[in-house]
């Protein structure tokens, strides 16, 4: 029996679940995908949102500047990359500038440092490529960029090291409640558990219905996005968003915290709540509107494009609580936008909340906060590397030449805890893959590694879910 | 720190013509640093024949072509690593690499030659709408794992873009037992040899469809299916046109692109047009002593042009680390005029020519009965009857250093058109 079962690995999970490692607990983390972090997390803005467009009387404007101010120490803690670059919201109008100036009166009651609304030379100064037309902009120093991926596969790494169990490829079918015990029911087995935090995402309010009454409904909207070369990285320097609106925060232009440069997304109300594809429709709506920001986007240097969906909920806010109905059930539902900005300060939150349904939570004596560091060869000093390459000579041979991803990089991210078993799962934990030439020259070597690595046959080795196979079958004439 | 006269970058078919063409010439040491496990390049994964018709006389296969230079290169004794990546080349011709067994180190070259060679466009860069599942490849990695690594890539096979891989790669999945449903091109021509649609498609009734395009990809995990769309002049495709195939594999032949990342951060001038350095006569860069060859300056479609280039960078590589190559002198800009995309070289010192110079140029459309026509100084200077000019056959026209010595300081070449089709 467990103390706690977090479902779902994503963002929201494996923050709670790293800060309920902190006590004396005995934590699972149940994942129906092959990997942490394979859904929203993946495919999202990466924005650490600064939170001045989070209203004050709701729970997004309640958690997000106050998850945002938490991001510097956790990424430290984890040597989780994130850059406080800053963002910008930018005006055309003077409606704009009506917009600009609510959002600035939101933020002060929020709590968002430093914010200051810049006239036009002032923006153009700061971002000299920026369209010229451009009236002003709320400029907020705190907002920044991540990876929200490395983030969760970090945290469920530093969760596993003080006592959480992961399991993958495990999706809850259904869950009871009797007395004080949780029952969950996968394909292979069922699991008990004393309290359960429902982290599911997309399938929130179906986990919560499999043992209480309705309380939100899961409405997916799509949002697509292209990734520039980094040779674009530098075309602004900040977070730039348009104007919000109702259906989203606008289309954004943006640095990656890797040095891509990030255009998008859409939002569009979907049906299916796996459907990540794309459509020249939004892709070329999304490509125009983005040029009112910066006219020179270069998108003969696209190097791919993609989309990703929000668990946006038709309760108009995040979820964030004990089941009124059923007690020891927290539901983290409607994780959309700001989710990934809140996740520390709702994991935090969450931790109270144990605290006081359980009537204490006791500390352990030897958690560690930190991760073992993750090398990253290409960021190193000459002469560390050269020490690196002698101590450990894979380090020496690169695999991944366009992010320069060397193949020590790519067997420790194999045999880490919330290891990689796939070609995404390693290009997640190290970026082998993700440059411009999208895995052409590197992704057969990275098979190779994964299948040595981790014994099996290279034919067994999968791209991303358990049907995305990569090679079919031998060439005729190869003996086995 | 190493020292030597020449530091190739890359052991493909260019800089291996390169290196040994610069030992002929003279240079005492040569190294080359080659990032595969192997010399070669991609020459390595080509294994059906066609290659060395202009240098040898004979076909080969890609690896026996690659063969005869790496035992040449070996028995000149020139110094080679491979499984090593070049990290940085220095405009001082300091080069940054590392490999397992000799870890960092450093190399000050007297001159560089660069011959990284290029890479494939993939499905990101055409922004092809749909889901990204497993089994969209682009054709030189299926190239690889089929020649190389001895896998099948998938049973049921789409080929997008009509280049040369693709067309050999049709072939290829064909001969392994899979089954190939067609090719689409969104151009109304294709970008590979008349050779290879012939020998690669007709033979094998495969149907080549011109002016299509892909419009969704189908399957969240692996593909299922694609969506094959007619495209108006605009590459737009028309609706009402749509076909969907059932396939597990597609395969992108949608264009090669010169990698000059590490030229770039050099600091040397590259063209737009072609995404390499310019270069001129010698193949020298914008930066002096750092000349580049191959595939890593323009896409060729015979590496028995690549091997011509590249013996040329050699050559004068050689002749620059002995202090021969002349900065001053009579030059000749030379720029690509109507229906001409590019030229290399970009300039031309006539006093280092030694007896005539190769200028490769495309076109940039399907024409019939036209004319190359040079003009220096607003005068036509010569004209090449040309039966047939396609975007996928680079034209060569020579020049011997006697007409060089009459251009002016400028040469535009152009199309003259009697007939577009």
């Amino acid at each position: 029996m467990y103390d706690v079962v977090v479902i779902g690995a994503g963002i929201a999970g494996t923050f709670i679940a790293r800060e309920l490692s902190r006590y004396d607990l005995k934590i699972a983390i149940v994942e129906k995908t092959n990997d942490v972090a394979n859904s929203t997390t993946m495919a999202n803005s990466a924005i650490i949102h600064a939170g001045y467009d989070a209203p004050a009387n709701k729970k997004k404007g309640y958690f997000n500047a106050k998850g945002n101010a938490l991001y510097d120490q956790v990424c430290e803690e984890l040597d989780v990359p994130f850059k406080r670059i800053g963002s910008l919201v930018v005006a055309f109008s003077e409606e704009d500038k009506i917009t600009l100036q609510k959002l600035y009166d939101n933020g002060v009651e929020v709590g968002v440092p430093d914010m200051e609304i810049l006239n036009q030379e002032q923006v153009l100064a700061m971002e000299p490529n920026l369209n010229q037309e451009i009236l002003g902009a709320l400029h907020a120093p705190s907002g920044g960029v991540i990876s929200p991926w490395e983030m969760a596969i970090a945290l469920a790494e530093n969760a596993m090291e003080n006592g959480a169990e992961l399991f993958l490829n495990k999706e809850v079918k259904d869950m009871k409640k009797d007395d004080d015990k949780f029952t969950l029911y996968f394909e292979d087995g069922t699991m008990e558990a004393k309290y359960v935090i429902n982290c599911a995402g997309l399938y929130s309010d179906k986990i919560n219905n499999m043992v209480a009454a309705p309380l939100f409904e899961i409405k997916p909207r799509r949002g697509q996005y292209y990734i520039l070369d980094k040779s674009e990285g530098n075309l602004v320097s900040k977070v730039i968003f348009q104007c919000p609106s109702e259906k989203g925060k606008g289309i954004l232009v943006s640095p990656t915290v890797h040095g891509n440069l990030l255009v998008g997304p859409d939002s569009e109300p979907i049906n299916n709540r796996d459907d990540i594809s794309t459509s020249r429709d939004a892709l070329d709506m999304i490509r125009e509107t983005a040029l009112l920001t910066c006219k020179n986007i270069p998108y003969g240097k696209v190097i791919r494009s993609f989309s990703g969906v929000r668990s946006t909920a038709d309760y108009g806010d995040f979820i964030i609580g004990e089941s009124p109905e059923v007690k020891g059930l927290i539901n983290i539902g409607g994780f959309e936008s700001p989710g990934l900005s809140s996740a520390p300060a709702v994991a935090n939150y969450v931790v109270d909340l144990m605290k006081q349904i359980t009537g204490g939570l006791t500390e352990k004596a030897d958690f560690n906060p930190r991760r073992r560091p993750f090398i990253r060869f290409e960021e190193l000093p000459e002469d560390e590397k050269a020490e690196l390459v002698r101590k450990d000579p894979k380090y020496g041979r690169v695999i991944c030449r366009c992010e320069v991803i060397t193949e020590g990089e790519i067997v420790d991210a194999i045999h880490r805890k919330a290891g990689a078993t796939t070609v995404k799962g390693v290009k997640k934990r190290t970026r082998a893959g993700m440059g411009r030439c999208q895995g052409g020259f590197c992704s057969p070597r990275v098979v190779e590694i994964l299948a040595r690595e981790l014994k099996c046959d290279v034919k067994d080795i999968k791209l991303d879910g358990p049907s995305s196979y990569i090679l079919s079958d031998r060439t005729k004439n190869v003996e086995e | 720190m190493r020292d030597y006269e020449i530091v190739v970058v890359g052991g493909g078919p260019a800089g291996l013509a390169a290196a040994i063409e610069a030992k002929k010439n003279g240079a005492s040491s040569i190294l080359i640093l080659e990032r595969d496990r192997e010399l070669g390049g991609i020459l390595q994964q080509c294994i059906h024949n066609g290659f060395g018709l202009h240098i040898f006389k004979e076909q080969l296969t890609g690896p026996e072509y690659a063969e005869r230079f790496i035992v040449e290169m070996q028995e000149m004794g020139i110094d080679y690593m491979v499984d090593t990546m070049v990290l940085e080349v220095g405009d001082d011709k300091r080069i940054h690499a590392m490999n397992p067994k000799e870890g960092y180190f450093i190399v000050q070259a007297k001159a560089v030659i660069l011959s990284m060679g290029c890479r494939e466009r993939t499905r990101g860069a055409i922004s092809i709408p749909g889901y990204r599942p497993a089994g969209v490849f682009t054709a030189g990695t299926a190239q690889r794992y089929t020649n190389m690594e001895g896998y099948m890539p998938g049973k049921k096979v789409f080929i997008l873009g009509s280049g040369d891989i693709g067309l050999i790669m049709a072939r290829r999945m064909v001969l392994e037992g899979a089954e190939v449903i067609g090719v689409a091109e969104v151009l109304p021509f294709s970008g590979g040899l008349k050779r290879n649609i012939v020998q690669c498609l007709d033979d094998y009734n495969i149907p080549l469809y011109l002016s299509h395009t892909i419009t969704e990809i189908r399957g969240r995990e692996r593909l299922e299916g694609i969506t094959v769309a007619k495209v108006d002049e605009n590459r737009r495709p028309i609706i009402g046109t749509e076909k969907y195939y059932e396939c597990d594999t597609l395969l992108l032949s949608v264009g090669l692109i010169p990698e000059n990342e590490l030229s770039r951060q050099a600091g040397i001038k590259i063209n737009p047009t072609t995404s390499g350095p310019l270069v001129n006569e010698s193949m020298e860069t914008s930066i002096e002593g750092i000349f580049a060859c191959g595939n890593v300056v323009h896409v060729h479609d015979l590496v028995d042009f690549v091997t011509e280039e590249s013996r040329r960078a050699g050559l004068n590589a050689a002749r620059y680390v002995k202090g021969e190559l002349k900065a001053e002198g009579h030059s000749v800009d030379t720029q690509a005029g109507p229906g001409i995309v590019y030229i290399v070289p970009s300039k031309i010192r006539v006093d280092n020519i030694e007896s005539s110079l190769d200028l490769f140029m495309r076109v940039n459309n399907v024409y019939h009965n036209a004319k190359l026509q040079l003009i220096s100084g607003g005068q036509v200077f010569k004209e090449y009857k040309k039966k047939h000019l396609a975007p996928g056959e680079m034209e060569k026209i020579r020049l011997s250093k006697k007409q060089l010595q009459e251009l002016g300081n400028d040469l535009q070449i152009k199309v003259v058109v009697e007939e577009v089709v």
